[in-house]
């Protein structure tokens, strides 16, 4: 049998705080529609919750106060601007401002191609705020690395997940080429993509170092990050959400800050995200993020 | 309809006993007497924080907390009878109101946060979103089905979260007593302006016993001890916020002062005598806890 699906070790992780760890899974429509992209197993310890977004956050919030550490799951990170608030307002700063915490692990799930009001990346916004630990993984690994750091841990936890990340079983390494001409950083679903465009401009015979970020926050600037865009001077981060004040423009800024080397920005367009094809505004693809490079290369 | 005796069980005082009407006085006390000498600090100019006070109100949680010793707290941002009240030390709400690290929250949080976690207290406070802490505490029943009481003002029963974890509590049997302390003000707009229907109609629609009564605190013990064991539960609770919405400032006497018409029922129970030393030993205690020259060195002024 071969390497698990990042859906599968999911709902392997999920069974396993379920049944043996005492936890709790809150979110609304859970055991209908496909439990959730099969990521959620049947099994104890699961709440349905009524459609009440800012209070199932609250409650979620509650129970992760008294220990339950519980997996709180958003169908779409649109849904967050709603159940945003106890999470924002209260989790986030408890720990701070009294010492106690409020261990909550959001499954924040992205989608593509889905219109105005599901296809949303939000995982920006809550990088603005502190308390809260942000990553996107998007490998069966990363997302046990992900799971293991939350329970370290005892603070509010965003998973940024994706649904076209969900059938992969593969490992996602960074490519670093000695006389590469640009260092790409790649967050998200867009991480797929990045790839796909290191190999067409591979062709067009442009190397580049393409570096994966999965930690949105705590993000830390190693030597993996910072030495391959000292080879290169020039960077590009691209991310899922929306570019301006997005973590795309955060973390170019941050590497611009600490290198001193140029490093652009590429997320969506400041527009809304519609439903037809022309103005969908979806996460730079591999055409945009080669289209994008050659521009700075000129 | 909301008045100083809407509810009121005639005559129910008689049939408590004596040690538990003076030891609701005595809480009385120490919220309206540790609220005295911060009003009086602020005029001192020592103490320049925001300020929710709870005077007025403090026979509501006086009385509850004989009786929920055990249950969880999570407490509105007019908070400061339900910490004192239910056990909380003085002093350390004192030093948070002051801003110092000797404080509840090490002095970061403030009036409107207060937290306790200690001498078997479990009080959870909200961060300003009037109402947030109703779905927290019913997460909180949920996560460990320990008992909980959740305060919560009029205004906040306006939240729609509010009631929609009421109803999540009703669904799973969740063993929490929701407390509306109504004092008829959003700041200074009232209900009749914010809202044509009645939370406790809600209340009872979304399933669960709901009541209208007022602060008398004798009448709301002996519904606190019949709904207790039937929770979840609501009760609104009529009463008088003495001071502004935040800060120490007022529009006039309230409807009416609770304090005193307690005070007149001790007297009527015989208990003057022992009502006058609680007050006074109170007093004194909470007078020494804000003393100016402790304030001075406190701050280092």
């Amino acid at each position: 049998m071969g390497q698990k699906t990042v859906a599968e070790t999911i709902k392997e992780i999920t069974r396993k705080h379920l049944t043996e760890n005492n936890g709790m899974l809150l979110g609304e429509s859970i055991t209908a529609v496909g439990w959730v992209n099969n990521t959620v197993p049947d099994c104890k310890g699961i709440i349905d919750l009524p459609m009440t977004d800012v209070a199932g956050a609250g409650i979620a919030v509650g129970a992760a106060l008294v220990g339950r550490r519980p997996i709180f799951v958003i169908r779409f990170q649109d849904f967050l601007i709603l159940n945003g608030s106890p999470l924002i307002f209260f989790a986030a700063k408890t720990k701070e401002l009294h010492g106690k915490s409020a261990p909550v692990f959001v499954r924040a799930i992205a989608a593509e191609n889905f219109g105005p009001v599901h296809s949303g990346v939000l995982h920006s916004i809550f990088m603005h705020f502190p308390g809260f630990r942000v990553c996107s993984p998007m490998t069966p690994e990363e997302y046990k690395i992900a799971w293991e750091d939350f329970m370290k841990h005892d603070d509010p936890f965003i998973c940024s997940e994706h649904r076209v990340s969900y059938q992969n079983a593969e490992e996602l390494y960074d490519t670093v080429k000695k006389d590469a001409a640009i260092t790409l950083y790649a967050i998200s679903s867009t991480r797929f993509e990045t790839v796909k465009a290191a190999k067409m401009l591979e062709d067009d015979g442009l190397k580049c170092n393409v570096i994966h970020l999965m930690w949105l926050k705590p993000f830390e600037i190693t030597e993996r990050i910072a030495k391959p865009l000292n080879r290169t001077k020039l960077g590009l981060v691209v991310d899922s959400g929306h570019e301006i004040a997005g973590a795309s423009q955060s973390i170019a800024y941050q590497l611009n800050y600490v290198t001193g080397h140029r490093v652009k920005a590429l997320g969506l367009l400041d527009k809304t995200k519609c439903l037809c094809e022309p103005l969908q505004n979806a996460a730079p693809d591999a055409k945009r993020i080669y289209n994008t490079v050659k521009k700075m290369l000129k | 309809m909301r008045s100083s005796t809407f509810g009121i069980i005639l005559n129910i005082a008689q049939s408590l006993k004596k040690d538990i009407i003076i030891e609701i006085f005595r809480r009385m006390c120490r919220v309206k007497y540790f609220e005295s000498g911060a009003i009086s600090a602020v005029k001192e100019k020592f103490l320049n924080k925001f300020l929710y006070l709870s005077s007025g109100q403090e026979s509501i949680p006086a009385s509850m907390s004989l009786l929920l010793s055990d249950f969880t707290i999570f407490a509105q941002h007019r908070c400061h009878a339900a910490y004192l009240s239910f056990g909380g030390d003085p002093l350390k709400l004192r030093d948070e109101l002051l801003g110092l690290t000797t404080g509840t929250s090490r002095g970061r949080a403030g009036s409107n946060c207060i937290q306790c976690h200690q001498n078997n207290i479990e009080m959870y406070g909200h961060h300003g979103l009037i109402g947030e802490n109703v779905p927290l505490g019913v997460g909180a029943a949920l996560g460990n089905g320990k008992p909980v009481v959740c305060f919560f003002g009029d205004g906040a029963a306006e939240e729609d979260y509010v009631f929609a974890a009421m109803g999540f509590a009703v669904t799973h049997k969740l063993p929490v007593l929701f407390v509306c302390e109504d004092n008829n003000l959003s700041i200074l707009t009232t209900v009749e302006v914010r809202r044509s229907w009645s939370i406790t109609e809600v209340a009872k629609a979304l399933g669960m016993p709901g009541i209208d009564i007022t602060d008398d605190p004798w009448t709301v013990y002996k519904k606190t001890q019949e709904l207790k064991n039937n929770l979840p539960a609501f009760i609104n609770i009529y009463t008088c916020r003495k001071y502004w919405h935040n800060s120490i400032g007022t529009d006039g006497p309230p409807d009416w002062d609770r304090f005193q018409i307690v005070k007149d029922d001790l007297k009527d129970l015989g208990l003057s005598n022992r009502a006058e030393k609680t007050e006074n030993e109170t007093k004194t205690s909470m007078e020494k806890l804000w003393d100016k020259k402790l304030l001075r060195k406190l701050l280092k002024k």
